[in-house]
């Protein structure tokens, strides 16, 4: 037996050809943005992931460091340290900033870190770990920085020293990583003018400037300019301790509020992105109806060109079903080819994109049902028409 | 022809949905999540290297001095400014005597006056001699009368009596006389003390150096300890070194350093490790040594931030690998050894580490293995690899060697 379909698509293969190409297009569109939305989420994931601790470790009531600013001071870390089940305890400072980079900026986070501890970069993928406990960078490639180059934070230059990928905040800004102690700085540490204001509004108090104390006014000075404060101490767990064992003892008896690994993903993830997402989300559904809308009209106006040819395969007596077999068979190839090219074309462009894009094998599996069912439905539109149509019209018209 | 034509046609259809899939599955395979991750690898080898300190510090005067008054004055006049150069016993400052020249002349006055008493008590004794010795001739001559019975013994008790006051008359002047000459001492001695204090109103250069600071002006009044004038010894500045406490093993005097001056930021001064300070800063977790230049760098200024980086001796011959490949995989310190192709998470023991990214292996590692040093993404045993010569490009010579 004969294909129609078959025979029908190598009659006029250029247009079915174009046609699954343009629905590919379409389709690779709407992939890409599922894409786009995975990768928000897979940012706040990666965040975490990098951060390679099992708690976090954040000022009392507050649900910090990424969603909230939260602040404690730097000698903690010793205190939860020696808190039972504690493995490894890490501060870690987090900056959003505008890096200098050359003549333009960047827009990346600063962490400052401990090096070799929780919160350090996993893996590079080139240069060297920070080995000096100052002015040093790892950047992510995202930055545009490479190695060797300088980037200027407030008032000290650091030279990357290496680099890595994928590591970013949940806002999927690149991040930089400077040594703890340099990130305080660049953190807490005012500009010049403000520290020089200060210093003029405390000599000019007259609580701190008494005559017949010398000495009091430099004191009073250099307690202001001191920073010992952080966002938050990364802590892995020993083994054989279940996060939340160690968490419980710390909420109660250091005034510290704790996160096991699935709270800070929910407040990231639920909470953090949460608008965004559903702003992804929303662009998504109505993608994915306009898709079918368009799959739906392409497969109907297909038929109705060649609804003259299916009066005359009425005519000589061909059957209803093998007719919409034809249509069906021509919708599922043409959603087939769309898949493909779609696929191919969201994977193709998905490193361009400025923020990370990551097409998931189910999504795509997914997305292959749901363009199949949509072709499949568009189809059955068109074969009401064709079994509809009267043989007369082949002589008629 | 017909049948040729339309034979064609599926041939280019067919061939062209093959070279759609085959495309397809390419780059499902080379760039999607299903890709094999980029590494680089690198041989397990032997050697040895410097490791190094690195710390920042600022330049300090080793020795500096605070000039003020030890009693609370007004300030009378300053001679020197900042930047000054003095010299030792060199007049800085002077502070109000209010009223010590006034009490010297009055001092003056007192031993002039305790001198004529001096000599008037002289006189007296003189006199008190001259009575004394007419009593003893007097006495003497009765006494030979007495004896041969010319005189009464009741006319010799009277001389004998006149003798006894004129002694004790003598006593009595010799004692006034002492007294006389140590009014004397006394009023000198106060006057010296008074001298004293009027040069301490003087502030002097304890030694050769540079004013730093002028605290207070004429007029000012400061209290005791309060300073005045600040001097330096400019060849005395040296760097004081913060090195984090994590990683300063080996600090010791003596070693050899390289000091990096912010204002001079290419040049890096030679510099020796002077002193190790006993006490380090618990709040900061660092710990403190002084470093002093070999050679005085010139434009030196106190307060400047320096970087130094101190030289320990060279390791003994081990195995060596690249800081970035060492990971850490719950808890435990290790690296991805290839395995025929396929990396294997091997622990390994680390020893010291070279500010230059090299790390000592001690044990875990063999010379000549593989192992991974740059990774795309994290690892897992048995993941599929692709090896590359360097996952990002490098941009122009400025790459930093692993």
């Amino acid at each position: 037996m004969i294909s129609l379909a078959g025979r029908d698509i190598l009659h006029s293969w250029p247009k079915f050809v174009l046609t699954g190409m343009g629905l590919g297009l379409l389709i690779g569109v709407t992939l890409s943005m599922a894409g786009v939305y995975r990768g928000m989420v897979d940012d706040a994931e990666a965040l975490l992931t990098n951060s390679g601790a099992d708690l976090w470790v954040v000022q009392k009531d507050t649900q910090g460091p990424y969603a909230e600013s939260s602040s404690l001071k730097d000698d903690a870390v010793h205190g939860i340290e020696g808190m039972p089940g504690v493995g490894l305890a890490a501060n870690v400072t987090y900056l959003n900033m505008q890096v200098q980079r050359g003549g333009d900026e960047a827009r990346a986070m600063v962490v400052g870190i401990e090096p070799g501890k929780p919160g350090s970069p996993a893996h590079l993928v080139a240069g060297r770990p920070l080995t000096r406990s100052h002015y040093e960078a790892v950047a992510d490639v995202k930055t545009g920085f490479a190695l060797g180059d300088r980037i200027r934070i407030r008032r000290h230059e650091y030279d990357v020293v290496g680099l890595t990928q994928r590591m970013v905040s949940s806002g999927g800004d690149p991040m930089v990583f400077i040594p703890l102690k340099d990130a305080q700085e660049a953190q807490f540490l005012k500009d010049n003018d403000a520290i020089v204001n200060d210093r003029a509004r405390t000599a000019a108090n007259p609580a701190f400037n008494r005559p017949g104390v010398p000495g009091l006014l430099d004191a009073a000075i250099a307690s202001q300019t001191s920073s010992h404060s952080v966002n938050a101490v990364l802590v892995q767990v020993r083994e054989g301790f279940s996060p939340e064992q160690v968490a419980e003892p710390i909420r109660r008896w250091k005034h510290l509020e704790a996160y096991d690994r699935a709270g800070m993903a929910d407040i990231l993830v639920a909470k953090l992105i949460a608008t965004s997402a559903k702003q992804i989300g929303m662009f998504l559904v109505i993608l994915a109806i306009v898709s079918a809308a368009i799959v739906a009209f392409i497969i109907y106006t297909m038929t109705m060109g060649k609804i003259r040819e299916i009066a005359v395969l009425k005519l000589i007596g061909t059957s209803n079903a093998i007719i919409a077999s034809m249509i069906l068979q021509q919708a599922m190839g043409l959603g087939l080819i769309g898949f493909f090219v779609g696929k191919l074309a969201a994977t193709l462009w998905a490193p361009v994109f400025p923020k990370y894009v990551l097409l998931l094998q189910s999504d795509a599996l997914r997305g292959l049902a749901v363009v199949m069912l949509i072709c499949a439905l568009a189809s059955t539109l068109a074969i009401r028409i064709a079994i509809k149509v009267d043989p007369a019209e082949a002589i008629g018209g | 022809m017909k049948l040729s034509s339309s034979l064609k046609r599926r041939l280019l259809l067919g061939g062209l949905a093959v070279s759609l899939i085959g495309l397809f599955f390419f780059v499902m395979l080379r760039a999607g999540p299903l890709a094999p991750i980029k590494v680089t690898v690198a041989q397990v080898k032997e050697g040895s290297f410097a490791p190094e300190l690195f710390g920042v510090g600022t330049v300090e005067g080793r020795r500096n001095w605070m000039i003020g008054p030890t009693v609370a004055g007004r300030v009378l006049s300053v001679k020197v400014d900042v930047g000054d150069k003095v010299k030792a016993g060199q007049l800085l400052a002077e502070m109000d005597p209010v009223d010590i020249d006034q009490r010297l002349a009055s001092l003056d006055a007192a031993i002039e006056r305790a001198k004529s008493a001096q000599l008037a008590a002289a006189a007296q004794q003189a006199d008190a001699v001259a009575k004394r010795e007419l009593a003893a001739s007097n006495m003497r001559r009765n006494q030979d009368l007495a004896d041969k019975s010319f005189i009464s013994s009741g006319a010799l008790e009277n001389f004998a009596q006149a003798k006894a006051s004129a002694d004790a008359a003598l006593d009595s002047a010799r004692a006034n006389a002492t007294g006389a000459t140590q009014d004397l001492a006394r009023a000198k001695a106060d006057r010296a003390a008074l001298v004293q204090q009027r040069a301490n109103v003087r502030l002097v250069a304890p030694s050769d150096g540079v004013v730093s600071a002028r605290d207070a002006e004429p007029g000012s009044t400061v209290v005791a300890g309060q300073s005045v004038l600040r001097v330096i010894d400019p060849a005395s500045l040296w760097v004081k070194l913060r090195v984090d406490q994590g990683r300063s093993g080996g600090l010791s005097q003596g070693l050899k350093a390289r000091i990096v001056l912010r204002s001079q930021p290419q040049i890096a001064q030679a510099a020796t490790v002077a002193r190790v300070e006993l006490l380090g800063d618990s709040v900061t977790e660092e710990r403190i040594a002084q470093l002093s230049f070999d050679k005085m760098p010139v434009g030196l200024s106190v307060g400047e931030m320096a970087e130094a980086t101190i030289q320990l001796p060279p390791t003994s011959k081990t195995l060596i690998v690249p800081a970035a490949s060492i990971q850490r995989q719950g808890g435990i310190t290790g690296v991805w050894r290839m395995e025929s192709g396929k990396p294997a998470f091997a622990p390994v023991k680390v020893g010291a580490a070279s500010l230059d990214g090299q790390v000592q292996v001690l044990d875990g590692l063999q010379a000549g293995d593989e192992i991974v040093v740059y990774s795309q993404k994290p690892l897992t045993t048995g993941a599929r690899l692709q090896v590359v010569d360097a996952i990002v490009k490098p941009a122009g010579s400025s790459g930093t060697a692993p």
